[in-house]
């Protein structure tokens, strides 16, 4: 019953978003319909497919909550021994559940646009909803046709398969809900700009307008990636926290388009430059979300995430990314012209630095394109198998992401349009002069050092001290031209988006920090330990305890204790590793230990029992490692998207209607 | 510094052409050196793969073959595609999919009729197999 109301609330949803935006843009483009009438229609519309789709969605919720295993998906992605919360995060980890969760996002997105955009104008309102709610049109469809998530199986199955072990993690909870929102929310900012291009009319309000939006879907986007990344780093028990696997490469190309589209944004709101660039951005960043959805669900990668092998589907998502990709494209090249450049401004000013880290943005994006799309193509040409290593990826993206550290250094004390090279780096003089010896202290003390940690470090102090500089500057200054001294108020004069700029840039510093200095002086050791046996790694001490048998709700495990000490010091911390077996499906998990901490985390994983050792005596495989400074790197993301988040509270954008035309 | 207008608007041009065709250059090289090419058992037997790069190999583990040496992490195990099998040495600790009867990749290289491997990769579907055996 509740599988058929769910079934029933996508129908619906999909029959009113064809009917509304078909019927709508036929009638605004014959005139008859004022544009405030077919705004409220639109924006009603946007509200109810929201409705309907959130009922769907808790219906599918609620059939894995009730475990009804007469509903395929449920019967093949959860087991009745699942504990609770994995069977909420089973909703949306199943091929078909994903999907489900991705339509949510882009009503809740195409909802929040139609309820928050009272200062659009109202002609402008009706095309993005349109184009918004057409969207809805097609992934409904390819939802409803191949893989829709209420399709019911009889007999009905007794205690389902199982969700993924590798899914029952915490953090796999929350992942793919707010990577999808990136990803989906890289729509709204391509409905503007889609929006824009048919309107003939690109101006800086455009760019207000997109801006908190842009912000916000990279925000996301970057908490997802982030929260990704440290469940490979916790859970796949090989202790790296990034492995240039296509699938997370898929998620990093959108990211890197949005990193440079929420910058172009800015260049266009404040100086009306880089207008068909920014478009373009803006069109990028979507298809690029729609490459990874497609890469993810189509099943052409064998790799971790991909679980979809239906052929079918992968040649329906195709379809879907070529209509919107070429025909957005097409209306790109048609009405770019029309559009125009937008501001002139010297080869020495601020535009050039962003232009310039955009460039370096977009390069290192196709660089990621070129090694995660090659190997798919060659094997449909060739018919040959290969794939392309990390080291290709590391080797380009260390030479064109550093620099970009430089500039993003030096940008915020430019100035627009022009200025003078010499001038400009007077300011960061100090900020050079202390980076340097900060990176020269690091390779001094730390040993180990090569040119690449070298340039590392200085790279992202530069950008630590050069940031801090800034903004202490800035505060200065607004004191000494007679701004209030009471320094919460000079704080509030320089404006949200400003600080915003500070913590976020003040994240990739950080993260640039954390991923030189772990891939320096991190410490791996595999070997075989008995009980008893104590290892040193850093300056701590790891005691080998012993493994006896631990189980869970829904496991059996090989359960592992190891002392761990630091130093000469008393305190001793319990790490226990497990190597589990899930009951359901038999598949073996390992789960490592980790002991966090800023400056460095020991983590233990459990390998296999050693061939020759009486049973009181037990040894076993163990892999041990130190990954010094490694929460910086997700410490990093998160100040990144504090960053794009912040911006989102700034109250330039939100001027009422009447201010804007 | 520069004498006429002319060499001065050229050669902001010329610098972009020039950085980009480095850029291109220093991809295209990273791109080549770390394509690792896919080969089955059969094909190694039959000497087709080079002996100078790391190459990736794909097959099942056969049953009954695996050997794991005490007191050290050394394993010994035979991949085979139902048509010729090749030994593989590794040396460390293997993942968790990795069982006799289930598929295998490993990236390594031949010496004297051995694969030693440097990497046992984790490929997290039981139900994986290497596409060669599917047929």
């Amino acid at each position: 019953m509740i599988a058929e109301l769910g079934q029933l609330g996508l129908s619906l949803a999909f029959a009113l978003a064809l009917f509304t935006s078909v019927f709508g843009f036929w009638q605004f483009s014959r005139g008859r319909v004022s544009h405030e009438q077919l705004a409220r229609g639109l924006t009603g519309t946007a509200l109810l497919t929201f409705g309907l789709i959130c009922l769907a969605f808790l219906a599918l919720m609620s059939c894995f909550v009730l475990s009804d295993f007469s509903v395929r998906n449920v019967a093949e992605n959860s087991n009745i021994l699942l504990p609770w919360p994995y069977k909420i995060a089973a909703t949306w980890g199943s091929h078909e559940g994903s999907l489900l969760l991705w339509v949510f996002m882009l009503t809740g997105w195409t909802a929040a646009v139609a309820l928050l955009s009272g200062n659009l104008a109202t002609g402008f309102k009706v095309r993005v909803l349109s184009v918004l709610l057409l969207l809805q049109v097609a992934f409904l469809l390819f939802l409803l046709s191949s893989s829709n998530p209420f399709e019911r199986i009889l007999p009905a199955a007794l205690a389902g398969r199982d969700l993924n072990p590798l899914l029952q993690d915490p953090v796999m909870v929350i992942h793919p809900p707010m990577l999808y929102m990136g990803y989906v929310g890289f729509a709204v900012a391509f409905a503007f700009a889609v929006a824009a291009l048919l309107e003939g009319r690109l101006d800086p309000v455009w760019a207000r307008w997109t801006r908190p939006w842009a912000n916000a879907a990279w925000s996301f986007l970057t908490v997802g990636i982030m929260l990704g990344s440290w469940w490979a780093y916790t859970e796949l028990g090989w202790g790296g926290w990034w492995f240039w696997d296509p699938v997370e490469n898929a998620s990093l190309m959108p990211w890197l388009a949005g990193a440079a589209l929420i910058h172009s944004l800015a260049v266009t709101d404040k100086r009306d430059a880089l207008k068909s660039w920014t478009v373009l951005l803006s069109i990028i960043a979507f298809a690029l979300s729609l490459l990874g959805t497609f890469l993810v669900r189509s099943g052409v990668l064998t790799s971790v995430h991909a679980f979809a092998t239906d052929p079918k589907r992968g040649i329906m998502i195709l379809a879907l990314l070529s209509i919107v990709i070429g025909s957005s494209f097409v209306l790109y090249a048609v009405k770019t012209r029309q559009v125009g450049l937008g501001g002139k401004f010297a080869p020495v000013s601020r535009e050039t630095l962003l232009l310039i880290n955009n460039v370096l943005m977009v390069t290192a994006l196709f660089t990621v394109m070129l090694g995660t799309l090659y190997p798919l193509f060659a094997e449909v040409i060739t018919g040959r198998k290969m794939s392309v290593g990390p080291p290709y990826f590391e080797a380009v993206f260390a030479p064109l992401l550093l620099p970009a550290l430089w500039v993003m250094s030096v940008a915020p004390v430019s100035q627009w349009k022009q200025m003078s090279f010499m001038e400009t780096l007077k300011h960061v003089r100090v900020p050079f002069v202390l980076a340097m010896l900060t990176a020269i202290a690091i390779a001094v003390f730390g040993g180990k050092a090569s040119p690449w940690s070298f340039v590392g470090c200085a790279a992202a102090a530069m950008l630590f001290l050069a940031t801090i500089r800034h903004a202490l500057h800035q505060l200065a200054k607004l004191k000494a031209n007679g701004g209030s001294r009471a320094l919460f108020d000079r704080v509030r004069v320089l404006g949200l988006t400003y600080w915003a700029m500070i913590v976020a840039h003040i994240g990739v510093a950080l993260f640039v920090a954390g991923v030189t200095l772990v891939k320096t002086y991190q410490l791996e050791r595999d070997l075989v330990m008995k009980p008893g046996q104590t290892e040193k790694i850093s300056d701590w001490s790891v005691t080998f305890i012993g493994v006896d048998n631990g189980s869970g709700v829904n496991y059996k495990a090989a359960h592992g204790v190891f002392e761990l000490t630091r130093g000469k010091g008393t305190t001793i911390y319990l790490l226990e590793p497990e190597k589990r077996q899930y009951v359901a499906s038999g598949q073996v998990m390992t789960e490592a230990a980790i002991y966090y901490s800023l400056l460095g985390d020991v983590y233990i994983s459990l390998g296999e029992p050693d061939a020759n050792s009486s049973e009181t005596e037990q040894a076993w495989g163990v892999r041990i490692y130190y990954k010094p400074f490694i929460a910086w790197i997700w410490i990093g993301c998160l100040f990144m998207a504090a960053g794009g988040v912040m911006t989102l509270f700034d109250k330039r954008y939100r001027r009422k209607k009447g201010a804007v035309a | 510094m520069f004498k006429s207008k002319f060499v001065k608007r050229l050669l902001l041009p010329l610098a972009i052409v020039g950085a980009m065709a480095v850029t291109v250059y220093a991809i295209i090289n990273a791109f080549s050196d770390n394509l690792t090419f896919f080969y089955t058992p059969t094909q190694l037997a039959q000497g087709e793969a080079p002996n100078d790069r790391s190459i990736r190999l794909g097959g099942m583990v056969e049953q009954g073959s695996m050997q794991r040496e005490a007191g050290t992490l050394n394993v010994s195990f035979r991949v085979t595609d139902m048509k010729n099998t090749i030994t593989v040495t590794y040396t460390g600790i293997t993942p968790d999919l990795f069982k006799e009867g289930k598929g295998v990749v490993a990236e390594g290289m031949m010496k004297n009729g051995t694969f030693v491997a440097h990497e046992i990769l984790a490929k997290h579907d039981e139900n994986y197999m290497p596409p060669v055996l599917k047929k």
